[in-house]
Order: C-alpha cells, then structure tokens, then sequence
C-alpha cells in the first residue's frame, strides 16, 4: 500500500518535575525558597491538613458532620499550591484541598461549619476574594478564567500589579468539556489563571486509565497552546515551584499554565464512599509508601533540622489549634432559619415576602411550642 | 442631550442601552460569540466593538458552557458581566453555571461573592429560523431560586429594563423576543432612566378582562383587545415583564375590576408561567374569580420548525377564543374576602 509522505508539523513534549523522591531523598538541589523554615512550615501545615481531615472524619462518623471528602494523601498538593499564591490572588478551589485551605486563611471552624450544613462556612473571612468550595466538577475552572479575565481588567483598567487565579480540579474533572472550555478560552485570552489538577488516581471508583487514553493529563493542556508540567504532587517542593513558576509567569503577563500533581487518594472517595469496593489493598498499601507526610519528614530528619522534640511540641500546638477550631464551631449560634432568605437576592423581593413571613411564623410556633413542653 | 428623540426599534433599544451603561459604568463587560466586529447574529451589539474596544466588548470562542461560566468569575470579581447567547436553544449547556452558580453565590457565601450578570438571549418563534432557534422556555429558568427573567415587549421597555437588569446586583436573564427585534419603531430617550424591574405594566386598561402576556405575543394580545374592544368587551392587558420574581399584585388588582382572566404565553402549556399565575391567582383571589383562568398558549409539542410554527404560535384567534371562554362564565354575585 502506498503510503504518502508526511512532515513533522509540530512536535510537543511534557516533562517531569521532582526534588524528593519517595525514600525522602534530594533528586536535584533544592530550590532558594526551600529554606529550613520553609520546609519545616510546609511540613506543619501538611500536618495541619491531615489532623483537620481526620477529625472531620471522626466528626461524620459520629454524625456532627455530614458528607466529608477527604485530602488524605494530597497534602503536599495543597500546602505547595496555597502557599505559593499572594494574598491578593485568588483561589478557586475544588473541594479536596484542605491544605490549600489552611494555607489561604481558611478558618477550621468554616471548613467544619462548611460540611456541617452550615452556609456561613464559605464565608472564609481571611480570604473574601476567593471563590467558595466547587462540589459540581471541574466548573470552577471556567471560574477561575473569568477571574481572571477580571484580574487582568482590573490591572489595565487601573494600572494596578496584575493578580492570578489559581484553580484545582481533580483528574475526574479533566474529562468534562468545562476543562478544555476553561484552557481553551485561558489560552486565546491569555489570561493569568493557573490550573492545579490533582491526579490522584481515583474519580471515586473510575482509576485513571479509565478516566482518559491520555499519557498524562498535562498533555491536554498542549491542545489549548498553554505551557504543562508534571510534578510529583507527594514533594511539596516540586508542587511550590511548578505552582510558583506558573504564577511568577502569569504574573508578568505570560498567560496561563497548567500543573498536573501525580498524587494518590489514600482515602474514601467521601465518608459515604468505601473505596474497598474497587480498589485492591496492595494497591493502596504501595501507595503509601510514597505518602507526602512521611517523605519530607525523613528528608528533614537526615537534614538535621527536625528531632523527636521539635515533632512533639508540633503535635501539642496543632492539638490546640483545633481544639481552639472546635470551640468556635461549636460555641457560634446557629443561623436564624430566615437566613435562607436572607442572601437569596440582595434585597428580597416582594414576591418572596409572604414565604418570608410563613417560614419566620412556622419557627416561632415551633419555639413556642418546644417552650412550652 | 439631543432635541429630537430617535425612534428605535427593540433590538435597537437593547444596542443603546448597552452602549449607555457601557459609556456609564467601566466595570460592564460585553462578551458573546460574533457580537464584536460582526455586531451580533441580530446586531444587537452594532458599532460599540467600535466605540468602547476589544477590551470590553469581546467575540468568545464558540462554546456556550465557558460563556456562562466565565460570566461567574468575572462578576465575583468586580465586574458586571454583560454574557450574550446567541439563541436561546443554545443557552443550555451554560445551565449549570446559571443555575448551580450564578443564581447561588450570594447565597452560598452568605453574602460574601455575588454575581450582578446579565445573561442575554434572543427568544420565541416566529422568524423562520432552523430547528432549536424558536423555543420560549422561560419557565425552566424562572424555576430557579435566586434568578431574575426579564422579557421586554416594546423598545422602550426593552431599554429601561435592560439597563436595570444590568444595574441589579443580581443575575438576571434577559430574553429578548426575537420576532418583534423590528416588529415597531418607538421614540426612546437615551437618558439612562431603568424600569423597575419585579413590576407589571398595564399596557392597556379595561374592566372586563384581564390577558396576560410577554414578549412577542404582547402584539397579538393587544390586538385581540382592540378586537375585543369593538365588541364591547373592555380587556386590561398587563406584561409582567419581569417573570421571576412574579409581580402578582398588579395582576390580582386588576382582577378586581375584571374578575376574569386569560394567561397568554408561546411557551408550552405544561409547567408553563401560565400555570404559576393560574395557581397564584386562585390562592389570592379565587373569590374575586367569575370565570376559570384561561390559558393560551403552544401546545405541549416540540416547537415545529418554521412550516407550522404559525399554527404552534397563539395567534389573535386562539386568543379571542379563550377570551371568549372567560366570558362565557355568569357573573357571580362573588364574596369579596381579604385578599391576602
């Protein structure tokens, strides 16, 4: 059969980042920013992430929280993104980000209010300008790129230091048509938005090769004409500077970027999932061999700079930090039920006053009623 | 300020309002697909790529879902969105970002984030348009707690409630009835002033009857008033326009004169807006009832491509006829109660 004669067009290639590996051993030489304080701090707050997850668990399990999604596993994803972003960006998270949250001044106690049934938990007073948790997928990735077509507008607008959107999605997410809508238009538009996908194996129970034919999942972003790289999601250095780099670049006004972070849910999809109906213990026995927590502690050990004590006296102040978190959750009165009303719209309209009245009317009887009894 | 007032048509009115608070307000962004250069599939959007730039006036590339979704980043962030579908039909893919989104910002974040955008879209049948460009499913997005549905049906109105709708602080989809875009020309000042939305017009003023409609079968319910008119039969004629929230009160005062009313919409019948204003008026005021509302409307089909879209449309006849229905009922010697 004849076959006709073809020219290379255009070549694309995706490359990998790490500086730990997964004994806890320096692949290449740190980066400036991975000072002693640095490492030690990302190492408390991937503690942090951890200790908070697994009290909401706790939480859900004895019924004071409801549906919980765990970042089990992910915490060097969150904590390496979060702290890489300025203040005055703005973070357009998924919902498995713990880290991130902490990292962005995410109150404990808004993350437990949060998944406690509790609106008033996305208030996140620390940081007004970000969006809210995204639980329908890979929407806030359409989000994220009008922020920042909104950043960028402001910053010619008014000549002002242009900010970044940075956005997280999981490796689920990637399949969605929002994800490439969310590239494509970040691409055309140039716009400063950095896209954080958390490739952690598992959209619930469909593992990634089921997920897409793809190599990688940053070989997608090759289609939208905006820059990829891989990193090993359990370094919390590779993660910071992937993340870092992207934003100093979209920054500058280089445009968007994507970060796939290769990571593994070590966790339940959510506290009503039970991921031992798909997926094999060995699997996940492996998997935390090469858990991000661990890694960084035996680099930080070999290093010299973290002892038996220093990890006692991190236990002992973490425990106080939820504690502290608990007690505000647990001490703030609840809404009054006409708060359903009340952000609806920014005034309520006419229409809705009589419901107001009625729902307002229903509770006072009920209160009365329990009064009385 | 210019002496002679210009008459407009409704798709022209929507271009000046556009440009009015594009010029007034630095925050208003408008994006859709070909509303730049091209100036929209219908011109809505004529000359102002020209007049205010790339920057703020911007062709998308062609996909509905980023359309919508970016509308919400954008607003969180101190803009005023101005997102144009290019059809109605085509509105759905960006249903999620309105209604999981959009419409629940505010309410999601308590008060933190909200999104003052202005979703338009040209709507209805009428214009001989291919297959998914004549559909009126307004009902599906006034189902949505936190969004408002706005309908013009003349220039003026198409203005001053384009202008308020981009003003609100809150998501409002804007339908624009496509069959009446150039139906009629209207003196409309270009002095800024918005309509009130969450309010109903009485477009015309009788004591007999009370014919509700929107949009473009606005037209053909005036004229079935004017024929009703010449038969004796003085029918109020009231536009909600604004269709969520629902002014209901105009409609219920109205009843009180007229005690009979007919709901006319090219929406299909069931769970259409006909059916909200049936149920509201029968729990305000079934007292004051002398006759079952009536409702004309499509029929519950797919919405035919154009060779039939005549007979799916309610015309004056269809009109007349449940007028007429309304009539036929006896006047009842009815109790007046407290109305609510």
């Amino acid at each position: 059969m004849h076959k006709p004669r073809l020219q290379l067009q255009a070549s694309f290639d995706i490359a990998f980042l790490q500086f730990l590996d997964k004994r806890g051993q320096a692949t290449q030489p740190f980066p400036e920013f991975a000072t002693p304080d640095w490492l030690t701090q990302s190492y408390r707050q991937m503690h942090l992430a951890r200790m908070v997850d697994d009290r909401a668990v706790k939480l859900q399990r004895t019924g004071r929280l409801g549906t919980y999604p765990s970042s089990l596993g992910q915490e060097a994803i969150g904590v390496g993104t979060g702290s890489a972003l300025l203040a005055e960006d703005v973070y357009c998270p998924y919902y498995r980000e713990t880290g991130a949250f902490l990292e962005r001044g995410v109150l404990i106690e808004e993350i437990f209010a949060n998944w406690g049934g509790d609106e008033r938990g996305q208030q996140f007073q620390h940081a007004p300008h970000d969006l809210p948790i995204c639980v329908p997928i890979a929407t806030q990735l359409l989000h994220a790129a009008g922020v920042g077509f909104a950043l960028k507008y402001h910053h010619q607008q008014h000549n002002t230091p242009l900010q970044v959107a940075v956005a997280s999605a999981g490796d689920g997410a990637t399949s969605k048509g929002d994800f490439y809508e969310a590239i494509n238009i970040a691409g055309v538009w140039k716009l400063p938005v950095v896209f954080v996908i958390n490739n952690n194996q598992w959209a619930i129970s469909v593992p990634r090769h089921a997920q897409t034919a793809t190599a990688t999942i940053a070989q997608k972003a090759i289609a939208a004409g905006i820059p990829a790289l891989q990193v090993d999601g359990n370094d919390v250095v590779a993660v910071h500077w992937a993340v870092r780099d992207a934003i100093n670049r979209a920054r500058n006004g280089e445009g968007p970027a994507l970060v796939e972070a290769l990571s593994y849910r070590l966790c339940d999809h959510t506290t009503a999932d039970d991921a031992s109906r798909y997926r094999n213990a060995e699997e996940l026995e492996l998997a935390w061999q090469w858990e991000p927590l661990k890694r960084l502690e035996t680099y930080l050990r070999a290093q010299g700079i973290w002892s038996d004590g220093q990890q006692q006296d991190m236990a002992r102040e973490l425990a106080q930090v939820m504690e502290r978190a608990l007690n505000h959750w647990e001490d703030r009165p609840a809404e009054p039920v006409t708060a359903i009303f009340d952000h609806l719209y920014a005034q309520l309209p006419e229409a809705l006053y009589e419901q107001y009245d009625q729902l307002r009317d229903e509770q006072r009887q009920r209160q009365a009623g329990s009064a009385g009894a | 300020m210019s002496e002679t007032v210009q008459e407009i048509t409704l798709v022209e009115a929507v271009t000046q309002a556009l440009a009015y608070e594009l010029e007034r307000d630095p925050t208003v962004v408008v994006f859709g697909q070909d509303v730049g250069a091209n100036g929209g599939v219908f011109r809505a959007t004529e000359g102002l790529q020209k007049t205010f730039g790339t920057d703020r006036v911007l062709d998308t590339p062609l996909a509905e879902t980023m359309i919508a979704g970016m509308a919400v980043g954008m607003a969180t962030q101190g803009l005023k969105p101005v997102a144009e579908f290019q059809f109605m039909g085509f509105i759905y893919p960006g249903l999620d970002h309105i209604l999981n989104h959009a419409a629940r910002m505010r309410n999601r974040t308590r008060g933190r984030l909200s999104c003052p955008i202005v979703y338009r879209a040209p709507y209805g049948g009428g214009i001989h348009a291919p297959e998914h460009h004549s559909e009126s499913t307004e009902a599906l997005f006034a189902h949505i707690p936190g969004l408002r549905v706005v309908v013009p049906s003349s220039p003026a109105r198409a203005y001053g409630l384009l202008l308020a709708a981009i003003r609100d602080p809150d998501p409002v989809l804007f339908l624009e009835p496509k069959r009446i875009y150039r139906a009629a020309k209207q003196p409309v000042p270009d002095n800024g002033e918005a309509l009130p939305l969450d309010r109903a017009f009485i477009l015309r003023e009788g004591s007999d009857l009370t014919l509700i409609s929107w949009g473009a079968s606005v037209k053909e319910t005036l004229a079935a008033a004017e024929q009703l008119s010449t038969e004796g039969v003085e029918a109020e004629v009231i536009d909600p326009a604004t269709l969520k929230p629902l002014d209901i009160h105009t409609i219920i005062d109205s009843l009180e004169k007229t005690r009979r009313c007919v709901v006319v919409h090219e929406a299909a019948r069931f769970g259409g807006l006909g059916a909200e204003i049936a149920a509201q008026v029968q729990e305000y005021a079934f007292d004051l009832l002398d006759a079952p509302v009536q409702r004309v409307t499509g029929y519950d089909t797919v919405m035919p491509y154009y060779q039939l879209e005549k007979v799916y449309l309610p015309g004056v006849e269809r009109i007349l006829a449940g007028a007429r229905d309304a009539l036929k009922y006896a006047d009842r010697s009815a109790k007046r109660g407290d109305l609510r």
